[in-house]
């Protein structure tokens, strides 16, 4: 047991538009939603005094995926800060977030600027998704751990996620029917969300009609790239007295890894990652599943969100489908409402840290028609593959 | 050669050049722990489980079973025809599993507990190790 995290509040939170191709710069867009975030916590620009960002800039996803790193931020918004970080290795994109929950309860910062950007969509240009490894002129060749997969033509997460999809519908009997009510049930979140990208009604039959991307994924079991940024304040605990709204507290994070860290040399391809970080998360808080009001469960891919459920022990090993099948649970109005603001299926795909921006929203009682009445205690989870990141948020009392 | 698929083909460096020029003679090999027998994929410099570093490549039976498989519909690379992509584990070692294609057959005919075979598709001087099913020939 330990309070280290509860030395943290989230304090604030901001996000700059979010669209399909807004055609303007990372940095842009991070400054619209860094000084959304500082407002909202009650501070001013002089006030940060730590940044941190996932991936950081210059990573090998290119600048439409990295975003700004945070020199670019930290001189655009002339900060003065005594803690700093931008890197990928980590507990996902949630990384950023528990390093900046860390330097806080260290004694390193006070308030911390953490942030993610992507303009993925305006990247992508008018083609459609590329694979990995295919950019470039010439002959294109791959080394590092990517040669175990790009040159068997397996060009993105979303084969390779779907080798784990597979493997779970095979020892399970998971159904495409079963994980198609993620995609559904994140459209019909969206619809309430006026900043999400698709918020048309989508059926299970229009999902099951979409065209099909590598078994069992079809078109609607992937997320969609966009352009947005998203910010939060981490700040120390006693600044909560400050804010003229709730405070989040963060309860508890998972940051384990114990499986060899590989897309396809992962012991068991049907929980990945998640099963570890999933299961940190309870050994250092009281609160036990049950306590949980809202689940906001990465979905880059609808059968990663079916992970999430399991390894955060929502329902057993192999249960995800039977858990998800009909969609009444997981629904606003259900046992345990799933990703509300219609995750990076429907809402787009701001990477990872659309989630905690909407836990914040719900337990802070500000989601608008896609309120979750009450909601306490938050369930966030970041990550995919060999990549995992949970957290446990509750509204400060 | 124009019968070969387009790959994006591995830049094999000095503890993986071994793996992709294995198939020259037609075997699969991995890198074997000469004290303690234990198979490294992908290669390490240190046996994982002894600490030796008396690691050779030793060659594999070749056969396997498919453990999971996806048949890929997206056009990545421009190409219309799905292709059957998976991961196999090999009888040698519980848990040595490649990732690859299975080819020889129909995509949506590639089933978990497929039992396969390796053959090499030679590309400029690398080859890749693909798998067909047990018994469809070359």
């Amino acid at each position: 047991m330990t309070d280290f995290e509860r030395r943290s509040i989230i304090s604030g939170i901001g996000q700059s538009d979010v669209g399909r191709r807004l055609n303007r710069t990372g940095l842009d867009l991070t400054i619209d939603a860094a000084l959304a975030a500082i407002a909202d916590a009650g501070l001013t620009v002089a006030d940060i005094d730590g940044i941190a960002s996932y991936p950081g800039g210059g990573s090998a996803g290119g600048a439409d995926f990295s975003g700004p790193g945070t020199p670019e931020v930290q001189d655009a918004l002339r900060l003065e800060v005594s803690w700093h970080r931008g890197a990928m290795e980590g507990a996902a994109q949630l990384s950023a977030v528990v390093d900046a929950v860390c330097a806080v309860g260290a004694g390193l910062a006070n308030h911390v600027l953490v942030y993610r950007t992507v303009t993925e969509a305006t990247g992508q240009g008018s083609g459609g998704r590329q694979g990995i490894g295919l950019g470039g002129g010439g002959k294109p060749s791959v080394g590092g751990s990517m040669q175990w997969s790009i040159p068997f033509r397996a060009y993105s997460a979303a084969n390779w996620l779907a080798l784990n999809a597979q493997r779970h519908f095979h020892e399970f009997g998971t159904t495409r029917e079963q994980l198609g009510m993620i995609p559904v049930n994140a459209r019909k979140n969206a619809a309430l969300n006026p900043k999400a990208v698709y918020r048309d009604p989508m059926t299970l039959d229009d999902y099951l009609s979409a065209r099909m991307i590598t078994t069992p994924f079809g078109l609607f079991d992937c997320d969609a790239p966009v352009d947005g940024s998203t910010a939060l304040i981490v700040s120390r605990a006693e600044h909560a007295r400050a804010l003229d709204h709730a405070a989040v507290s963060v309860e508890a994070v998972g940051t384990a890894l114990r499986g060899r860290p590989s897309w396809d040399q992962w012991d068991d391809l049907t929980t990945m990652a998640a099963r570890d970080a999933g299961a940190h998360v309870w050994t250092r808080t009281d609160l036990t599943p049950a306590d949980v009001d809202v689940a906001e469960l990465y979905d880059g891919f609808s059968f990663l969100a079916m992970v999430w459920l399991e390894a955060l022990g929502f329902c057993g090993r192999g249960e995800g489908g039977p858990f998800v099948e009909g969609g009444k649970r997981i629904a606003l109005d259900g046992e345990l409402p799933l990703n509300t603001n219609g995750g990076q299926l429907s809402g787009g795909r701001l990477h990872g840290f659309g989630f905690i921006h909407e836990a914040c929203l719900q337990l802070r009682h500000e989601a608008g028609d896609r309120q979750v009445a009450g909601a306490e205690v938050a369930a966030v989870a970041n990550g995919g593959g060999p990549i995992a990141g949970a957290m446990l948020l509750t509204r400060a009392r | 050669m124009s019968d070969l698929p387009f790959r994006v083909l591995p830049a094999p460096d000095e503890t993986t050049a071994f793996f992709w020029s294995s198939g020259e003679d037609g075997q699969l090999r991995f890198l074997r722990c000469q004290d303690c027998g234990t198979y490294l994929h992908p290669p390490l410099p240190r046996c994982f489980s002894c600490g030796s570093r008396e690691l050779v490549p030793e060659p594999v039976s070749g056969r396997a079973t498919v453990h999971s498989c996806t048949v890929n519909h997206q056009p990545w690379t421009g190409e219309s025809e799905p292709w059957a992509i998976a991961i196999v584990e090999l009888p040698e070692q519980e848990g040595l599993r490649l990732t690859t294609n299975v080819v020889g057959c129909e995509p949506d005919d590639v089933a978990v507990g497929m039992e396969v075979e390796v053959t090499f598709e030679h590309h400029d001087d690398v080859w890749i190790p693909v798998f067909r099913p047990v018994g469809a020939g070359s």
